[in-house]
């Protein structure tokens, strides 16, 4: 029996996120933690299956061990499938022409033979770094209905920041006639998302051909687009409105967190009808006495202490005494008695010593000049000893 | 560990909890703020090594059905064994069983199927830690007939139970139902057994037409000198009243019991997809279990809450349990309460109850 897939979603995980620091040492920027008791793929993997597409390869290459064993079988997301589901696809030895992912065009290009066991019409790109809820089937309907070879996902984002993104500039009709990547003088403020989505058929066509231009860097946004755009493919833009954010930055990855904190959020992940769906641990649920206030607190964490405008993640301790305010603890970590956290970012498995002061009040830090803007960021598996100190702004990698 | 097969009555004694068993049966009664209480024997099982276990189930248990799926969450979702669902009227029993022992025929077929040589057989009512290899190993070295489990502690208001005395691990004698003052050894509905002798007790039964298991397999067997016992050290609880139930639920947050309990492994459950427990800056939280999900703006004092529980602005919830996808209006006074699934109370509502009384609220009641 022939059995296809009518759309196929690439998402590219194998990003570095060199400016999340500490944070990305040894993990893809995709199995970052965030929002407690998610990673950041989960967003695009839950906006997949909630969108219907059931087929995801994920294109790994940097440190993938903690985000391969995170997706696993796909089970959490119900992309366990016969058919289809969701795969690792990492770069591989071949008996010509082995290498690793050169960019994301050609990450896409060495797995064309992948997208083609589903016969897909329409493939649909991702990345791996952005905090959002979207519905692709109402954009792929906007695809098929101006029957363009490529739809990409654009949000109008303030003029002043319109030189950090790609942007798009449109037509009234919504095509796009030009694509300028990261312009000094943006002539709008549409920018694109990184989603896009292909008529399978241009795409492999485009990619093969850019595959071939020695002069090109593989990527969509520099070189894939504009070429498409050049021999008079219809291109077409797709308005979202809605949160989004890339989180590739400390202080994005600070303000997206605090995002989900309040009665009415920036981003809500209550949500009965797009669930965000993670792999959940096995946690019993959280013990909570002392002063919590505008906080998210997960299952597993044991709060004895204060916690104020924070996200506490899974299995957390919170000692009497102890203070976390401002702060994102990522998971399983131990804040102990008289410790105080201030505008950290903290990654999973710390342990905070007593009476030790990491970063300091908000309104001090957020003065400090440096890479993180005076957010303290304690990285992955780290302890801080009983009445250490870390100054506000610090990146440190190693017990102190 | 020698090889072994778990047998779980999910449906015993229903009737001891007729507030919570209206619409599941006594494995599926919500527990712990997370948890179905099944989970606890069924998380045992798994973590003694046992990968093939027989549900015996009985009525209403379209809910443990729900809760337990395919046995994914307890890694029993397999090829060979796994977790294998055992309704009444199998080919061995033709009418609704009554007690144990009639439930058990019910499990011939599985157990004549079944490869391994020992069979642990328990009840799913209970809460407690137990590695079940521990207790075979003592079985095998003892060359014992049946090896029951018990658990030391003062009579309670229990309906029905059995006590021992005992010789060394040998047991001497048992009483049936009968009360006195005391710590005593309470046997805690769990036996390991060797397949084949739990089968030939079975066929015995069903030829003279025995039907007690207690009476008429137990206290014959203690006679011939091959029971012995295995006691039970640490923390067990079992759900036989809603006394029972709220006090069950309630010594969860005393952390060295929740250590006990949850500490070490993994007690394995149905995963709901919820997002984190959101405490705002109204919200004033003591001594208490929140699952993923809660929202909470009021005050809440040792609760027990379990999933998307919402706790509205000025409510003062205090010594309750809220099950999942309770909303809790605004300025309500709610203490001792216990509240099934689904259910709301109106902005305003004061309700009360008492430790030995708990006020319950059936499932998707709108008060």
């Amino acid at each position: 029996m022939l059995r296809k897939k009518e759309c196929v979603a690439m998402l590219l995980a194998g990003g570095q996120g060199s400016r999340l620091y500490a944070l990305t040492s040894n993990i893809a920027k995709p199995a970052v933690s965030f929002g407690a008791k998610y990673r950041i793929i989960d967003f695009p993997l839950s906006n997949c299956i909630n969108s219907g597409i059931d087929t995801v390869g994920v294109l790994t290459q940097y440190q993938p061990l903690v985000l391969n064993e995170y997706v696993g079988n796909g089970q959490p997301w119900d992309l366990d499938r016969t058919f289809g589901g969701v795969h690792i696809l990492s770069p591989y030895e071949a008996k010509k022409d082995t290498s690793w992912y050169k960019g994301t065009a050609n990450a896409i290009y060495q797995n064309i033979r992948f997208m083609k066991m589903y016969d897909p019409e329409y493939v649909l790109i991702l990345s791996g770094d952005h905090i959002y809820k979207m519905d692709y089937d109402k954009m792929l309907a906007a695809h098929k209905e101006a029957g363009a070879a490529c739809t990409i996902a654009c949000m109008q984002v303030p003029l002043a920041e319109a030189s950090r993104f790609g942007i798009l500039n449109t037509n009234p009709d919504g095509t796009i006639y030009e694509f300028e990547e990261k312009p000094k003088q943006p002539k709008s403020d549409l920018a694109s998302m990184g989603i896009y989505i292909f008529t399978a058929s241009k795409l492999f066509e485009y990619l093969e051909r850019d595959e071939k231009d020695p002069n090109s860097e593989k990527d969509f946004g520099k070189n894939v687009l504009p070429a498409m755009l050049n021999a008079g493919e219809k291109m077409y833009s797709y308005r979202f409105e809605g949160y989004w954010k890339d989180v590739g930055t400390i202080t994005s990855l600070l303000e997206a967190n605090m995002d989900l904190l309040g009665t009415v959020p920036n981003f809500e992940l209550r949500d009965n009808d797009r669930v965000i769906h993670s792999r959940s641990p096995l946690a019993p649920p959280a013990y909570v006495t002392g002063s919590v206030s505008n906080s998210l607190i997960a299952n597993g964490c044991d709060v004895e202490g204060s916690v104020i405008n924070s996200v506490i993640g899974t299995d957390c301790v919170i000692e009497k005494g102890a203070v976390v305010e401002d702060s994102v603890l990522m998971g399983n970590i131990v804040v102990k008695a008289g410790a105080k956290v201030n505008y950290s970012i903290i990654d999973e498995d710390v342990t905070i010593g007593a009476k030790s002061v990491v970063g300091a009040a908000k309104t001090e830090a957020s003065k400090v000049v440096g890479k993180t803007s005076g957010i303290t960021v304690l990285g992955r598996g780290i302890s801080v000893r009983d009445g250490g100190k870390v100054a506000a702004g610090e990146i440190v990698d190693k017990d102190i | 560990m020698a090889s072994t097969v778990g047998v779980i009555f999910t449906s015993i004694n229903d009737d001891h909890v007729p507030e919570l068993t209206k619409v599941r049966s006594k494995g599926s009664i919500p527990f712990g703020g997370r948890y179905r209480v099944v989970d606890f024997v069924l998380s045992n099982m798994v973590n003694s090594g046992i990968t093939t276990v027989g549900m015996l189930t009985k009525n209403n248990y379209q809910s443990l059905m729900d809760h337990l799926g395919s046995g994914k969450e307890w890694d029993l979702a397999r090829k060979e064994g796994g977790l294998i669902l055992l309704p009444p009227y199998s080919d061995e029993s033709e009418i609704l069983y009554r007690d144990r022992l009639e439930a058990l025929k019910g499990a011939m077929a599985f157990l004549k199927k079944a490869k391994e040589d020992f069979v642990v057989v328990a009840d799913s009512d209970a809460v407690y830690k137990l590695d079940y290899s521990k207790i075979v190993d003592a079985h095998a070295a003892n060359n014992a007939d049946i090896t029951m489990v018990y658990h030391e502690h003062d009579c309670y208001d229990s309906v029905s139970y059995l006590t021992f005395d005992t010789d060394g691990d040998k047991i001497k004698s048992a009483d049936v139902n009968i009360k006195s003052r005391g710590v005593n050894k309470h046997y805690i509905n769990v036996f390991v057994a060797r397949t084949s002798y739990l089968l030939s007790l079975l066929h015995t039964a069903i030829s003279r037409g025995l039907t007690s298991f207690s009476k008429d397999i137990i206290l014959p067997a203690i006679k011939t000198g091959r029971v012995y016992g295995y006691r039970l050290d640490g923390y067990y609880t079992d759900i036989d009243s809603l006394q029972s139930y709220y006090k069950s639920n309630m010594d969860m947050l005393d952390k060295k019991i929740r250590q006990e309990i949850f500490g070490g492994r993994d007690v394995y459950t149905k995963i709901n997809d919820a997002p984190p427990a959101k405490i705002t800056e109204t919200a004033k939280v003591s001594n208490s279990l929140l699952h993923d999900g809660c929202l909470i703006e009021g005050t809440v004092e040792n609760c027990i809450l379990f999933r998307n529980v919402k706790v509205g602005k000025g409510a003062h919830i205090k010594n309750c349990i809220i099950m999942s996808e309770n909303v809790i209006g605004e300025n309500c006074n709610l203490s001792y309460v216990v509240s099934d699934k689904d259910s709301s109370v109106s902005s305003g509502v004061t309700l009360a109850g008492c430790e030995k009384m708990p006020y319950f609220i059936n499932k998707g009641t709108r008060i």
